[in-house]
């Protein structure tokens, strides 16, 4: 395992820009988490340190070292993909050894065999070995992908949402297998995703990237409790922070445009008067769907609330962010 | 249940569609019967009317395939010794003797050497050449796969006396490198474009997967692609082999003597002694066997999607 160092990253494709002087490191042990939404560059940072993608400027540096000029097979890195993951024409247990009969590992048979087979224990696939990779469900194949990845010992893991077309249950399965085997392996992992819930429960530090551009890097507490911007504010949190005019409540600072209201941020004591215009129990949690001068808002309540549809309450912001006509955040 | 859903077809429809498929077997397979039937026939029952569907079966067709005869007169014939094969005794039924073996043999090498050797060529050049196209970017791509397509937008046969006139000058003419060149010439246009459309479909995250886990990139090639195309080769060599088998036109013009494939011989047999209709269907039930079974060893490859089930799309 290493250190991965990003230095002033930059690639295009044609007139579209996809990473933007980048710059970032991936500290050792690390599990850093990219978050952004489609087409922020988010993948095609994960192919420029694989080596898939040649950058236009910058370098990558695995190890101290930078890897500009090899290849991907030289770099050493492991890559899990979104999808098309699997050799179809192969058992499970030829998709796990492919990485170790590669002419750069050579491991002998033996070896093989039970990196192989301990590997397919620890993701519970063990019973498929001789099973074509066809055979499998979606889940199961796309633990053997991740089991591919761990048969190795790379310096980085680089994953592009490889949760992201399992089901819900499945998904949180394997969030905490991943986080265990972080956690045992002392692994490095960089790992794409858009789902905020992926990126709170399994990150060490997360990237907000907003067109190829990192605007925020830091813990997923920084991030959600510190954004420096608007954007990074509406990338974390569930239900999504409110984002009303500064001058709704009183108190903004000059200058302020923008005030960001987490749910969680809003005392349903005082203040001003709105109205109830949806209650959703969610069972763990009650959602309050307020209206304010004409502004919807979300808000939390608690779970056994008598609150209905039309009844009014006051609210008033507690801890808000103010953000500029720009989106930045005024401290 | 709406219209469009899937149900069990009724007996009737299947009874329907079994008679459909009988019969459509039955127009198609006649005239292989025809021949197979023909090779077997005395030259006396070949052409008898009304047509024999019984008749007593011979082997004098595959004698005279494989054989050149003399005629000698009946004194001469008692003179000789008892005949000491039994196709020996066949061809002195009919007042004659062996006078050696046919070229027919010869022809039939040639076939195999000038058909899979041209299918050999073609699918090798054809699918690097499709690689390339579909994964790299080659300068004027689209021109040059006009370009090979556009070597089939006439007849080969148009350039016809263009070709023997260069194949002279070449010192090409009537030989075994001379015609599987030219058949791959025209075979490598249609190789380039199936198997491009075939390698175009194979996700390029499989090379990239490969790439990543420690291969170059003629290994992933090699190790994921190929196996992955096996069912377009496949096929893609069955359309090759059975035009270079079947081509007659310059095999013809090109070949005479050493390099003569099977085609252009088979006819021939009509001339030598009468027309000997059993020795033409024993060459041509003969000539049929080798694309049969090379269409038989590939035909599992011919199923599509057996691997295609790990791609979620």
């Amino acid at each position: 395992m290493a250190d991965v160092v990003l230095n002033n990253l930059s690639k295009a494709f044609g007139e579209t820009t996809a990473v933007e002087n980048l710059s970032m490191t991936v500290p050792d042990g690390s599990f850093v988490v990219l978050l952004g939404p489609t087409g922020a560059g988010k993948t095609t940072t994960l192919r420029l340190i694989s080596g898939l993608e040649q950058a236009d400027a910058g370098t990558v540096e695995i190890n101290g070292r930078a890897v500009n000029n090899d290849t991907p097979a030289q770099r050493n890195v492991a890559m899990v993909f979104q999808q098309y993951s699997l050799y179809p024409h192969m058992t499970v247990r030829e998709n796990l050894a492919f990485p170790l009969r590669s002419p750069i590992l050579k491991t002998p048979e033996d070896e093989i065999t039970r990196k192989v087979q301990d590997v397919a224990d620890v993701l519970h696939i063990a019973h498929k070995l001789d099973n074509r990779a066809t055979a499998l469900s979606g889940g199961e194949m796309q633990r053997v992908s991740i089991g591919r990845a761990l048969v190795r010992e790379p310096s980085i893991f680089l994953m592009d949402e490889p949760l992201s077309s399992l089901d819900a249950k499945l998904r949180a399965d394997l969030r905490i297998e991943l986080k265990r085997i972080h956690a045992s392996l002392g692994a490095t992992l960089l790992y794409v995703t858009h789902d905020q819930i992926e990126a709170m429960t399994m990150a060490t530090h997360v990237g907000v990237l907003d067109q190829g551009r990192l605007v925020q890097f830091g813990s997923p507490r920084e991030i959600y409790e510190n954004p420096v911007s608007l954007y990074v504010a509406g990338r974390l949190g569930m239900p999504r922070i409110n984002a009303l005019p500064a001058d709704l409540f009183p108190g903004a600072p000059t200058g302020a445009k923008t005030i960001g209201l987490r749910p969680e941020h809003i005392d349903q004591e005082g203040g001003k008067a709105c109205k109830v215009v949806r209650v959703e129990h969610l069972g763990d949690q009650t959602r309050l769907h307020l209206t304010l001068e004409g502004h919807d808002i979300v808000t939390l309540t608690d779970v056994h609330t008598d609150l209905g549809t039309g009844d009014e309450i006051a609210i008033q912001p507690r801890n808000p962010l103010y953000f500029d006509a720009g989106g930045d955040r005024i401290v | 249940m709406s219209s469009f859903s899937i149900t069990e077809p009724s007996s009737r429809q299947k009874w329907a569609a079994g008679t459909l498929v009988i019969l459509y077997a039955v127009i198609t397979l006649l005239p292989l019967f025809w021949i197979l039937a023909t090779g077997f026939k005395t030259p006396a029952d070949a052409i008898s009317y009304p047509p024999k569907i019984l008749f007593e079966p011979s082997l004098e067709g595959y004698v005279n395939l494989f054989t050149t005869r003399t005629r000698v007169t009946p004194e001469q014939l008692e003179a000789l010794p008892p005949p000491e094969t039994w196709y020996e005794a066949i061809v002195r039924n009919r007042d004659m003797v062996i006078a050696g073996p046919s070229r027919y043999g010869e022809r039939f090498l040639n076939s195999l050497i000038i058909g899979f050797g041209s299918t050999f060529l073609s699918i090798f050049l054809g699918t690097l050449a499709a690689y390339a196209f579909s994964r790299f970017r080659v300068p004027l791509k689209d021109d040059l796969l006009f370009f090979i397509l556009s070597t089939r937008m006439m007849p080969p046969i148009a350039v016809a006396i263009p070709i023997f006139l260069m194949f002279r000058t070449l010192g090409l003419s009537d030989t075994h490198l001379g015609m599987i060149l030219l058949y791959t010439a025209v075979n490598i246009s249609l190789a380039v474009w199936l198997l491009k459309g075939f390698i175009d479909e194979i996700p390029r995250e499989y090379e990239e997967a490969a790439l990543i886990d420690g291969y170059t990139r003629f290994q992933a090639f090699y190790k994921v692609v190929l196996p992955q195309a096996a069912t377009g080769i496949a096929s893609t060599a069955i359309f090759c082999l059975i035009f270079a088998w079947n081509e007659y036109a310059f095999a013809v013009l090109l070949t005479s003597g050493t390099a003569q494939t099977a085609p252009p011989f088979i006819p021939t047999i009509i001339g030598v002694g009468g027309q000997d209709w059993p020795a033409v269907a024993a060459g041509a039930t003969l000539f049929l066997v080798p694309v049969m079974v090379f269409t038989i060893l590939l035909r599992k490859h011919l199923l599509r999607g057996i691997t295609f089930g790990a791609v979620r799309k």
